[in-house]
């Protein structure tokens, strides 16, 4: 070795000494740094470690589908995928905005709005931007996976409604639920963003339509990339309901209705299902299942007409002259009516006012009283009877409360009374008004569905039900019970009506649609039907008074029918309203269609009979069945038209053919809507609302 | 002759072997348990061949008595300071940065030997002093000795490395006789250059500097420079006392931890075994340096012991740097945990490394 080290040369020992102490304070701080991170702090770091790494995905239960009495199909899902922005997953959400909002097609400040109600949530809480996305929108999506981190997509059932209108206000419609809703006790245990029925069927069995959102686990990476997952719970799909309601009967209603401004009510008197429910104007509850435009709701909220209103069971109207028939109740049963013999002068003013009569009926009793709907006897007989005893009758029989049908935002109308004018208005009852009372006007108030459970009732000997439009065996009995108490009402009753009595009424109503002089309704005339009812005409105010407030609105009164077949003990009862009618005798013919869509209908399966050909139309019975003739189809089966409501592009025209937007329709048949297809609909001529409803009313 | 190769691998460190490749163990759990659900599964299996390799590099730089190989450390010096050079004109761009040289199918980083070459170059210079105080000129030199390849490096850019060099100079300084007024005033003017090399803003690139001062608060910037910091951080505190279990660590599993396998594995080891486990590795580190100083205190001579202590200085630096790193108290830096992180060149340092050292107390009573 050619070293020059010599042997024994060392290096100092408190130098050394130096260096392991230093080594032994530095592992010392090691292990205090470990100390503080993994015993002291143990707990937030986890939770940071959660939050980092499991990602709770909803998986969304499919709501439970709608169909008809005869299980035809009414409101299905279809897949759908949302957008959501989860902050925290990018450095600048502010930056990327513009960028998101041109590739999903949004407006830039409405996007900014919607990140500013959502800035209290924490980051990780994703904010749904778009739903609907487009498959083009989803290779946005996709294509900026590293740009736009923040950006996720979710698959999920979409509700899909007929599309144009079709029992809209039966069933409803489901929405998002907004900040506000989130302070009503009813959602205390959803969450921002949870979508739930608001109105209608929707709303009402929404707590058996909504299933069980499951959820999943999913383990994402640190660029939100899914890697796998931990847990999975499944969701539990919604309930499906029946409805009551016989899509047959429901088109003849809209069909009859048309674009008027109105409602229809058809029931089974005998069972409180109601087979049918229209209001108008209408609106496209699928315009909810996608996130409402602001613009759009507003439109619908501050429409004059109200179209999101049902009126068959909250448009609350002086049932007019459909009143009498509780008047002539309450006249036999109390014995006054039978005996009153008066010859009509065209009017009747024993206070001072004259109140008149449309016209001068001449001899007039309790027999030809209905079918006349002559006034000047019902003030005499409501002179006779006094505000007192009308009152305990129309009361009794459910006037002024609400039925008790299984839908949210009944109103009860109004039945006036000497001690309600005191509380509410502090003055005297008049015996005036107790004539204005008897011919409906005055402060009476009643919604269709009252006036068909009322008039129904009286039908049936008194037997009044409670409307329902699911069927109560398909519920669990705890459920029905807390619907019982959710939708107090009248609900179901009897109150006896004398035979003789009743075979008077009855009888009266059915003259009301026989030709004849006086007769008002001779227009609901259905050859070989034995078909009852009530016309009923409510002046809305004054005629002073209306010229004053009117501004170039319809000055007209409404117009009401009530239809009963057979006369007595009815198998349904139809209650018509027109708002601003035109024609006092009309709502009777619009009655009288729905009543021969039932009666046709019955026919054809009592005799076992093939649905009627769409190219053969037969009167208007032919209207009921035309929808399962479509190309292949076979009565009751599953045929194209199922298909096609199944699709949610099915349109009531004139024809009463089932027509659809072609583009749409095949989009469904490969299993999957794309919201192009849909907007490609909206725009299609064939779904301009109600259009063809319009061109093919019936001439009167 | 058998005897006396008995005689030799006798005074072998057993006891210190022993402990290195408990934690060599402990390496091979972890970077298999990382690495096991990804593309880069066999880096277990790897780990284990870079070991063996590493094993027999050891016992054959034993066999090499370590005076020869302070007398080639010039040639060793020059040779590596060009391949440095070299790296910087051809070599293999790896996550934009030079360091690599590919001869052959094997991937070169000379950086790394760079650092046993320095230990040996300096222990040589410092012994030759003597023993007695340094002067200037003397500091100097070494400095320089130090610094060209530090520059080298640092241009690659690797700054991990870099400064792992650094303490290759402070020890043979320190045991080499420096005196109290010389390191003060060192100490002065390295502060004066660091802060000139920092708000000059040309010598270290701007990520290097989030890096190094992300660390100080994490949180300002979570998804950027101090995203490592958290990550790690949150690896580290949620493993608790007893840890997730081995491959349950979600940080680790995630890939929310960077490079769990290697810069980060700490922090992955951490997650996975808890306090206990870590606490455990710092302990097997405590006992190999405290038994390594044993040895250069129990050295033939003055260079023997100097290289030792050049090891344990380097390694020490290590542990401290990326221990410190992964738990939040030391800026991200890039420097590998010494026979935790996977990689060869890492792992067949620390074996040369410690072969010298073997090399070292083998012959402390032979001359």
């Amino acid at each position: 070795m050619d070293s020059s080290f010599s042997r024994g040369e060392k290096l100092s020992a408190v130098k050394l000494a130096f260096v392991q102490y230093g080594i032994l304070l530095m592992m010392l701080g090691l292990a205090a740094g470990l100390w503080r991170l993994q015993v002291l702090n143990v707990e937030s770091y986890r939770v940071l470690a959660e939050q980092n790494r499991i990602r709770k995905e909803p998986i969304l239960a499919p709501r439970g589908k709608l169909f008809d009495r005869e299980n035809r199909l009414v409101v299905d899902n279809y897949p759908s995928v949302t957008c959501f922005l989860v902050r925290e997953q990018s450095p600048n959400v502010d930056a990327d905005l513009p960028l998101i909002a041109h590739g999903l097609d949004l407006d830039l400040e409405q996007l900014r709005a919607t990140l500013r109600r959502f800035r209290t949530q924490p980051g990780y809480q994703p904010i749904p931007v778009k739903q609907d996305v487009t498959a083009d929108e989803q290779a946005f999506i996709a294509a900026h996976r590293n740009e736009l981190p923040e950006l996720e997509t979710i698959d999920e059932e979409r509700r899909l409604y007929p599309r144009d209108g079709f029992a809209a206000h039966l069933i409803g419609y489901v929405g998002e639920l907004s900040e506000d809703d989130l302070n009503n006790p009813r959602f205390a245990y959803y969450e921002p963003g949870d979508v739930v029925g608001k109105a209608g069927v929707e709303e009402t069995y929404d707590e058996l339509l909504r299933g069980q959102d499951g959820s999943r686990e999913v383990v994402v990476d640190s660029r939100g990339r899914e890697v796998g997952y931990f847990g999975i719970q499944h969701a539990v799909p919604g309930q499906d309901l029946k409805l009551t309601i016989d899509n047959d009967l429901q088109r003849a209603a809209e069909l009859a209705l048309g674009s008027r401004n109105g409602a229809i009510v058809a029931m089974d008197p005998r069972n409180g299902e109601i087979l049918a429910m229209v209001s108008r104007p209408s609106f496209d509850p699928n315009e909810f299942a996608v996130k409402i435009d602001r613009a759009d709701w507003n439109k619908l909220v501050t429409d004059p007409e109200h179209p999101l209103l049902n009126k068959a069971i909250q448009a609350q109207l002086a049932p007019g002259s459909t009143f009498k028939i509780l008047m002539s109740v309450a006249g036999l049963q109390e014995g006054v009516a039978q005996n009153m013999h008066i010859v009509c002068t065209g009017g009747w003013g024993p206070y001072g006012y004259f109140h008149h009569c449309d016209r001068k009926h001449g001899p007039v009793d309790i027999n030809t009283a209905i079918p006349y709907s002559c006034d000047t006897f019902y003030y005499m007989l409501g002179d006779k009877l006094g505000i007192d005893r009308i009152v305990k009758y129309a009361t009794e029989f459910g006037y002024g409360q609400k039925t008790g049908i299984d839908l949210p935002g009944e109103q009860a109308g109004l039945m006036p009374s000497p001690d309600w004018l005191i509380k509410n208005f502090h003055h005297r009852w008049y015996p005036d008004e107790t004539l204005d009372v008897a011919i409906g006007q005055g402060a009476v108030e009643a919604t269709p569905m009252q006036l068909a459970r009322i008039i129904g009732g009286i039908a049936s000997g008194g037997h009044m039900v409670r409307p329902h439009v699911v069927f109560p065996n398909e519920l669990s009995s705890d459920f029905y019970k807390s619907l019982e108490d959710s939708f107090p009402g009248t609900g179901e009753a009897y109150v006896p009506i004398d035979p003789a009595n009743w075979d008077i009424i009855t009888n009266g109503m059915a003259e009301v649609t026989e030709p004849g002089e006086f007769h008002t309704a001779g227009s609901a005339h259905l050859e070989g039907i034995d078909i009852a009812g009530k016309t009923g005409t409510a002046q809305q105010m004054s005629h002073e008074a209306l010229a004053k407030t009117n501004k170039g609105r319809a000055t007209n009164p409404n117009v009401w029918f009530v239809g009963l077949v057979p006369r007595r003990n009815p198998e349904l009862v139809v209650a018509v309203l027109w708002e601003n009618g035109e024609f006092s005798y009309y709502p009777a013919r619009i009655g009288a269609q729905v009543v021969a869509a039932f009666v046709n209908k019955k026919r054809r399966e009592a005799h076992n009979l093939p649905p009627a050909k769409a190219a053969a139309p037969v009167e208007m019975g032919a209207l009921w069945s035309t929808p399962d003739s479509g190309p292949g189809s076979k009565p009751g089966a599953k045929g194209a038209t199922v298909a096609r409501i199944h699709s949610g592009h099915f349109f009531v025209d004139g024809n009463g053919i089932v027509a659809e937007a072609p583009k749409a329709a095949q989009k469904h048949e490969t299993g999957r809507t794309t919201p192009q297809a849909a907007a490609s609909a909206k725009n299609s001529p064939q779904v301009a609302a109600l259009a063809p409803l319009r061109q093919k009313e019936p001439q009167p | 002759m058998p005897l006396r190769r008995f005689l030799s691998f006798r005074d072998f460190d057993w006891t210190l072997l022993g402990l290195v490749l408990l934690l060599c163990a402990m390496s091979v759990l972890e970077v298999h348990s990382a690495t096991v659900h990804t593309k880069f599964a066999s880096f277990g299996t790897k780990q284990v061949l870079f070991i063996g390799a590493g094993l027999v590099g050891m016992f054959v730089l034993a066999k090499i008595d370590y005076h020869r190989l302070i007398d080639w450390s010039p040639w060793f010096y020059g040779i590596f300071v060009v391949s440095l050079v070299a790296v910087k004109v051809i070599g293999h761009k790896a996550l934009g940065a030079r360091r690599w040289i590919a001869v052959g199918p094997i991937q070169f980083q000379p950086s790394e030997w760079v650092k046993l070459v320095l230990i040996l170059a300096v222990a040589r210079y410092i012994a030759n002093i003597g023993g007695r105080n340094l002067t200037w000129t003397e500091i100097f030199k070494a400095f320089g000795m130090v610094g060209v390849p530090m520059i080298l490096v640092l241009v690659q850019p690797d700054l991990g490395t870099t400064l792992t060099y650094a303490p290759i100079l402070v020890a043979g300084l320190f045991l080499g006789g420096i005196n109290l007024r010389q390191s003060l005033i060192l100490i002065t003017v390295g502060a004066v250059l660091v802060g000139g090399v920092w708000s000059s803003g040309k010598i270290l690139k701007p990520y290097q500097k989030a890096r190094l001062t992300s660390f100080i608060n994490p949180g300002n910037d979570p998804r950027g420079a101090g995203y490592q910091v958290l990550q790690s951080e949150i690896a580290v505190g949620s493993g608790g006392v007893w840890g997730k279990g081995l491959e349950k660590g979600t940080q680790t599993q995630g890939y929310f931890l960077p490079i769990p396998y290697t810069d980060f594995i700490f922090a992955a080891f951490s997650e996975e075994h808890g306090f206990v486990g870590a606490f455990f590795i710092l302990l097997l580190y405590f006992l190999i340096l405290m038994r390594l100083i044993q040895n250069a205190q129990t050295a033939a001579d003055l260079p023997g012991s100097l290289i030792i202590m050049g090891i344990v200085a380097v390694l020490t630096f290590q542990i401290a740097v990326n221990v410190g790193m992964v738990i939040g108290l030391m800026p991200v830096t890039g420097i590998p945990l010494p026979l935790m992180s996977y990689g060869g060149s890492s792992v067949l340092f620390t074996f040369l490394a410690l072969g010298v050292a073997m090399n070292v107390r083998m012959r402390r009573f032979v001359n």
